[in-house]
């Protein structure tokens, strides 16, 4: 917003810079989200070559059939539909879960290799090392087929013939799981490198205050460190659910019926391709939507303290635009006086 | 009266490089010594040392008639438990440079952690105490504020209050006027002279030569590791013998 009274010495007027090429832009980018928006919801002539025909002054006019070129309506069929909803459903639980034992691994992987000890980091580095460096579609294929390499398991004493309790491993490990641990296992990999980095953003001094006042390792690390990691660290987490949530349809590939698989498995039997994949991605996009704003506010949530002013949220921000537009109409524009 | 800190020949060395070259220095319980010297000289290392926040590599350190970080059974010195080593911490109060509070809490909870946390006092008698100090160190309004939110002078006097709702035998200052503006020297400098004169012990590292002359019982001039002048102010601040000190504070002054 410009100056809206007059300035300088001798009260005259303020003429706004005008932002020509900003205006070109704007023009620009008008044009191509109405033509996006007209073909999104535009009809076609069906495939199917199908017409329909009137009788006008008595003479028969045909038409062909014109059906949404995005086939909204087969789209609003589906959407609610219970395959549908029981996908989405398997969907949030694999996001939901896999990102809470991830990020709980992550937040022990990154302590142990911030460790003095070596083998306590050495081992962190090398689960990093190992969970990034594979596919995770390869890794979830690994723990769907576990029982090639595992027949049984069974809990024991570690090197010696003493085992307490078998279970075969096919009736332990089903889909769900699979995808489940494979995820979570995964995401533990990245999630630690994340709250590492989280951890070594909170300045040393923090630790030694801590510390002078006679708190211990774990509670300085509790009470002091993780805390202020969080501001770093949730930025790239909210990044890391809403990735998730479109990993998951990797499931997909070890026959778990999540939201990818279900539109999968509906369109290979009546071949509504391009419809089911619509209904699932507007699903993604909703979830994702709904995951941003939780973001936003969290964020806010772990910035206090460390600004001196909270950003607006969008609503605060809508009214401070609109009471502006209006008190800009009301107030005259400045002239010389 | 007795010796709260008792340093005989510390050393300490990272790497090559030995930054103490055997440092002796007594402070009796109730005194105010201040500790100077050119940067890089050892100061706020030996300071660190006393509370353990470094380990120093050879001599004897004690505070209150205890060895630091270690306990002597025979001729031999156990190294103590972490948790013994947190118990000594919390006798000791510290005060740093750059103020160390803790950003992401309000002035009241930075100073009620510690009472709650490591002491184990009810939250209703922390915060009590906390508002106590607050007034003590004039800051009574501030207590739902952010560090963020205050001016270095008002973050060091929290920091103190911190440092003071632990109940401290003993207070180390790390330069705790030097990253402040000008202007808000005095402030914290009143805050610490009203605390010498209520017989809390102190040991301050510091450039304000004039605190130094006023308020200290002794002062130290510390150089490249080593103790090279000692005594009362009027006579090590008004009468330095070596050429080193007098070149120094010819600096400072």
């Amino acid at each position: 917003m410009g100056p809206t009274t007059p300035q300088g010495a001798h009260n005259l007027e303020v003429v706004p810079l005008r932002h020509y090429g900003r205006w070109l832009g704007v023009l620009g980018a008008v044009i191509a989200v109405a033509m996006v928006v007209h073909t999104v919801f535009s009809k076609i002539p069906s495939m199917t070559g199908q017409t329909v025909c009137r009788v006008v002054n008595g003479a028969k006019v045909c038409h062909p059939v014109m059906v949404w070129r995005f086939s909204w309506d087969v789209v609003g069929q589906f959407f609610l539909s219970r395959e549908i909803l029981n996908g989405l459903w398997l969907t949030l639980q694999l996001t939901a879960i896999s990102m809470l034992v991830g990020i709980a691994i992550g937040v022990i992987v990154a302590i142990m290799r911030l460790s003095p000890n070596r083998v306590l980091s050495g081992t962190a580095w090398v689960y990093t090392w190992f969970f990034r460096g594979t596919p995770v579609i390869a890794q979830l294929a690994f723990w769907f087929n576990i029982h090639l390499i595992f027949p049984q398991l069974s809990i024991g004493i570690p090197f010696l013939p003493v085992t307490f309790l078998h279970i075969d491993t096919n009736s332990l490990f089903t889909p769900f799981l699979a995808a489940l641990v494979g995820l979570a296992l995964n995401e533990g990999a990245y999630m630690s490198e994340i709250v590492r980095s989280g951890l070594i953003s909170v300045d040393e001094g923090q630790i030694e205050a801590a510390t002078s006042i006679g708190m211990t390792r774990s509670q300085t690390l509790r009470l002091v460190i993780l805390p202020q990691a969080m501001r770093v660290t949730i930025p790239p987490t909210g990044n890391e659910v809403i990735s998730m949530l479109k990993t998951s349809s990797i499931a997909s590939t070890v026959s778990v019926l999540e939201l990818f698989g279900v539109q999968g498995l509906i369109s290979g039997a009546n071949y509504e391709i391009v419809p089911l994949l619509i209904t699932a991605s507007l699903w993604y996009i909703v979830v994702t939507t709904v995951l941003s704003i939780g973001q936003f506010y969290l964020e806010r949530y772990f910035a206090r303290g460390s600004l001196r002013n909270q950003p607006l949220t969008p609503i605060q921000r809508l009214r401070r635009d609109l009471g502006g537009i209006a008190s800009k109409m009301r107030t005259p524009r400045p002239v010389m006086t | 009266m007795s010796a709260m800190v008792e340093a005989r020949g510390v050393t300490k060395a990272y790497g090559a490089v030995t930054v103490l070259k055997g440092v002796d220095l007594t402070v009796r319980a109730g005194e105010v010594t201040c500790l100077i010297g050119p940067s890089g000289s050892g100061k706020s290392t030996f300071l660190r040392c006393i509370n353990h926040l470094e380990q120093h590599d050879a001599g004897e350190l004690r505070v209150d008639g205890q060895l630091v970080g270690y306990e002597q059974r025979g001729d031999k010195l156990y190294e103590r438990s972490l948790k013994q080593i947190c118990g000594q911490r919390a006798n000791i109060g510290m005060v740093f440079q750059r103020f160390n509070l803790f950003q992401h809490l309000t002035v009241l909870d930075n100073i009620t952690i510690g009472q709650v946390k490591v002491r184990g006092t009810s939250e209703d008698k922390a915060v009590q105490r906390a508002r106590e100090l607050l007034h003590r160190v004039g800051l009574d309004a501030k207590e739902k504020n952010y560090p963020s939110q205050l001016s270095g002078g008002q973050q060091q006097r929290v920091a103190i209050a911190r440092a003071l709702a632990m109940d401290p035998k003993l207070m180390l200052f790390d330069e705790p006027t030097s990253a402040l503006d000008p202007e808000l020297v005095g402030e914290v400098l009143d805050v610490m002279r009203d605390l010498a004169r209520s017989g809390m012990t102190m040991i301050v590292v510091t450039h304000e030569i004039g605190f130094a002359r006023e308020v200290a019982n002794s002062v130290y001039f510390l150089d490249q590791g080593v103790i090279e002048e000692s005594g009362e102010p009027n006579q090590v601040l008004a009468n330095p013998r070596s050429e080193r000190l007098r070149s120094f504070l010819s600096k400072v002054l």
